[in-house]
């Protein structure tokens, strides 16, 4: 059976796609699309696909993954183009490759992001950054299915920087419309921190918000209107905090996202 | 709602809906965004439609009506059409609080904005959800201070009917077929537009008056007599029809919508391709407000349907298909369709449904034709009444024999759980009537035991309330009170547990009476129950459909405050039966009954007399063919589904 591999993003309004909706509307777009897709046997027989760690509801990203099974063999290319016209706008697919390598799980222990934070000057962020990092852990509660837990959202943290703004709006490139923050949102004409972070992957998550739960716990940041979150790579987190892209196999890793922590 | 700043018309408000979207719950249903959504440029558009379906979007999206006008007015070029949805609670308050206006899920464009705002109304219990709508649109709830700049606000759907109730917060309804109204309504407006708007609002509505199938409530006075009742409805101008007569779209195959699906990305409650088969029944069922308002019977072609079943998937990505119409299993050749689309679908993973209830081993048939593909779920059967003589009084034409002998079919055929469906509070209902349908469900399970050998059989029985309906011939029945029926209701439990062996195969479902009471009061309301609405509205009413934010008490305290001093009260709108003279609220609106007839199937139904299907037996001058100058359409045509040329092998 062929295996393919998939990168998508998750961009614009479509960032508030959750984690099921979107294997709905891929199943459907399978179907759209007339792939082979390959069914597990069985009274109820599922479509087999199997998803990397999903970005979270209202979270935008670049670098989502799952895999797929084929009853008969593809085109990679024609398969990413073939899916891409068959989601919406917004729901994007960008690459496909045969899957080689190790399990497609081993292979993805880290995540990049990039928060903006729409009211909030540099200064400020950079503080509260300054306060988190200089703090050997950091517990944060959050709600989950089994009621509330607490979690130390500070060691699975490996790189959390203010930004230079290289563009305003702090747009990831692809971006459909409607995502500026408006002035009244204390967006584009006002202040506008933007923070790179580099997560570990481990259990139970530390996701974004738990981190800014955690700029919150040491030094009050408190951001006047949502943050915007973009997950910007997933892939396999290297000594150096580098994130090297998961699609690629071999020793010529290339680093996707990133900078050595030094 | 204000606006902060200064604004060009139809402009997005995404921007300030976005911040607040992380707030609320599953913020995937305000986006938009889906599959086969249009867009279009507001300012190449002349005529602009704001669709709404008055309920969360998880079950208004699925909507074959909005869905097919958004289609037929989306292909005008110069039209545009957009839809909008109930917001949950937890947004309208930031909505509030942020001063963001009920906005259009395609463009997120102000509702305020559009020249029309078209509302379906499947059920009455929607009603609070306009006045929310309204609201947070900006437009005055009350349609006599609408100025020249608010939209038209037009109602559709079964309910308008009898928009007497939220008369005072519309300018217009429609009764009927919508796809050749909204055209004819475009029309005008685009007409209307171009001189630029000579006369302003009112002489627009005079326009849609004129038609004499849109009803503008504020040319109509109503006057009471002294003891509550209504006088007589006329025109209070000239130029003004006395009555407003339904639309009826005629040739369906003329009119194969939906062509392009709009396909959810939050998780509605029917995600499947829907296609209609026919429209109409003829069936007489005095109860279905439906079957008497949509006649005659049109049937759309097997080839039709097939196209559309084939296009309608492919665009889709759907892997459901669904068969619908008022009484599937009676289409002229229901069974060709079935056999020719199970054949198409064999071995794929389409799974085909047909949510027929009839009663007849020809209704299993079809289903094991349908369950080629996928598994024998269950079974639904709507007998109805539980009694013999119930079944007269309500013309649903069902043998005990019959019902037992289906039933043990299905089971036969490898069905394990079949749902039987009934009313409480029916007229002329007893206590005993209720009884008997635990005597029947004892029955169904009893004989399909001995039939199929197998102590693994269940049977549902479901049970709903009754609710006397405009245009039917028991508009003029009294209904039982919320007790009685949930007095009927435990004693029917207890009488399908009074065997244990068999009651632990049934399993029994209903609610209390107390929400059908209210719908009650809604569908054969008048103009004065629009106070209460408000009322309620104004009293934090919101979604009357769901159990969980529906409030009785709420809707008796606005009864009590506002109906009095009028005259009347909840139960003189409920359970007082009417008198043949008596000028009911919807006299004005025709949707083709001749009057006399459903008098006489009235009196027919208090003497447990049955009436036949005029498809197979002789006219019975219901009214409605030459009223409307329609006629029947069926088959059959010879046609046969050919198989389909796999796409990829």
């Amino acid at each position: 059976m062929q295996k393919i591999r998939v990168r998508y993003a998750k961009r614009g309004r479509l960032a508030f796609t959750s984690h099921r909706d979107f294997a709905r509307a891929l199943e459907r777009a399978m179907r759209r699309a007339a792939v082979p897709i390959a069914y597990s046997s069985g009274f109820s027989p599922h479509p087999k696909i199997s998803y990397a760690s999903a970005a979270p509801t209202g979270v935008a990203s670049e670098a989502e993954y799952f895999e797929v099974g084929l009853q008969s063999e593809v085109d990679p290319d024609w398969l990413r183009g073939a899916l891409d016209a068959a989601l919406p706008p917004g729901l994007d697919v960008l690459e496909a490759v045969e899957a080689r390598g190790s399990d497609f799980a081993e292979r993805i222990t880290g995540s990049s992001w990039r928060i903006l934070l729409p009211g909030v000057s540099d200064s400020t962020a950079a503080a509260a950054v300054e306060a988190f990092l200089a703090a050997d852990e950091v517990s944060v509660e959050r709600m989950t299915k089994s009621g509330r837990r607490t979690m130390d959202a500070r060691s699975p943290v490996v790189r959390l920087a203010v930004t230079e703004r290289a563009d305003p709006a702090g747009a990831v490139p692809g971006e459909v419309g409607n995502t500026t923050p408006s002035p009244a949102a204390g967006g584009a004409d006002g202040p506008c921190a933007i923070l790179d972070l580099v997560v570990r992957h481990v259990t139970p998550s530390v996701r974004p918000d738990d981190v800014l739960a955690g700029l919150h716990a040491v030094a009050e940041l408190a951001p006047p209107v949502p943050p915007k979150v973009t997950r910007l790579a997933q892939g396999t987190l290297t000594g150096h905090g580098e994130i090297t892209d998961p699609l690629v196999v071999g020793g010529a890793d290339r680093a996707v996202s990133g900078t050595p922590s030094t | 709602m204000p606006d902060t700043a200064t604004r060009r018309a139809g402009q997005s408000v995404f921007d300030r809906l976005e911040p607040l979207l992380p707030r609320v719950q599953k913020p995937i249903q305000y986006v938009g965004g889906e599959l086969g959504a249009v867009t279009k440029q507001w300012d190449e558009t002349t005529v602009r439609w704001a669709l709404m379906y008055p309920d969360a979007y998880e079950v208004g999206q699925p909507n074959q009506g909005v869905q097919i006008l958004y289609e037929v007015l989306n292909e005008q070029p110069d039209v545009l059409a957009e839809r909008t949805y109930s917001v949950w609670p937890d947004l309208e308050a930031l909505l509030r609080e942020h001063g963001v206006p009920q906005f259009t899920v395609d463009a997120h464009r102000p509702v305020g904005d559009f020249d029309l705002l078209g509302v379906s109304f499947a059920t009455e219990l929607g009603y609070t959800n306009l006045l929310t709508a309204l609201d947070l649109a900006g437009i005055p709830l009350h349609a006599a201070d609408r100025d020249d700049s608010h939209p038209i606000v037009l109602a559709g759907g079964h309910a308008a009917f009898n928009p007497e109730p939220i008369a005072d917060f519309l300018d217009a309804a429609v009764l009927g077929d919508g796809e050749e109204a909204v055209l004819e309504i475009t029309d005008i407006v685009r007409d209307f537009k171009a001189e630029g708007c000579p006369g302003g609002r009112d002489e627009l509505l005079l326009r849609l008056a004129r038609t004499e199938s849109v009803y503008v409530p504020r040319f109509y006075d109503v006057e009471y007599l002294p003891d509550g009742r209504i006088q007589r409805i006329v025109p209070n101008r000239p130029d003004v029809p006395f009555r407003v007569h339904k639309r009826t779209t005629m040739d369906l195959d003329a009119w194969p919508y939906p062509k392009q699906p709009l396909v959810p990305l939050a998780e509605t409650v029917h995600e499947r391709y829907a296609v209609e088969i026919f429209r109409g029944c003829t069936r007489g069922c005095r109860f279905c407000q439906a079957g008497m308002i949509t006649r005659p019977v049109r049937e759309r072609s097997i080839t039709t349907i097939g196209d559309m079943v084939e296009h309608g998937l492919k665009e889709s990505g759907f892997n459901e298909v669904g068969l619908l119409s008022l009484s599937s299993a009676d289409h002229s050749e229901i069974g060709e369709i079935t056999h020719g689309l199970a054949d198409r679908y064999q071995g794929s993973n389409v799974s085909l449904s047909l949510p027929s209830t009839r009663v007849d081993a020809f209704n299993v048939e079809l289903a094991e034709e349908l369950a080629r593909n996928g598994r024998r779920t269950g079974l639904t059967f709507a007998p109805e009444g539980g009694s013999e003589r119930i079944r007269k009084v309500i013309n649903k034409m069902v043998t005990e024999e019959d019902l037992i002998r289906t039933v043990v079919t299905a089971y036969s055929g490898g069905w394990r759980q079949v749902k039987l469906y009934f009313m409480c509070g029916l007229p002329t209902e007893t206590d005993e009537d209720v009884l008997q349908i635990a005597r029947l469900a004892h029955e169904v399970i009893t004989t399909g035991r001995e039939t199929t050998g197998s102590k693994d059989i269940r049977c549902t029985v479901s049970i709903g309330g009754f609710v006397p309906k405009p245009h039917t011939p028991f508009q003029w029945a009294a209904m039982a009170d919320p007790e009685t029926i949930d007095r009927r209701l435990k004693a029917l439990r207890d009488a399908i547990n009074s065997n244990r062996s068999l009651g632990r195969a049934i399993g029994y479902r209903y609610h209390d009476g107390r929400p059908s009471h209210i719908e009650g009061l809604l569908s054969r309301g008048d103009r004065r129950v629009g106070r209460v609405i408000e009322h309620v509205w104004r009293d934090g009413g919101r979604f009357d459909g769901w159990s969980e934010h529906f409030s009785y008490d709420r809707w008796v305290a606005a009864c009590d405050a506002e109906l009095p001093p009028l005259g009347v009260s909840l139960a003189w709108y409920t359970t007082r039966e009417r008198q043949q003279a008596e000028v009911l609220p919807w006299d004005h609106l025709d949707s083709g009954l001749d009057p006399d007839w459903l008098w006489a199937d009235w009196q027919d139904a208090l003497s447990e007399v049955e009436l036949d299907d005029c498809r197979w037996t002789p006219c019975f001058d219901c009214g409605v063919c030459p009223a409307m100058d329609t006629e029947i359409q069926i088959g059959p045509t010879g046609r046969k589904l050919l198989p389909l040329t796999p796409v990829n092998s």
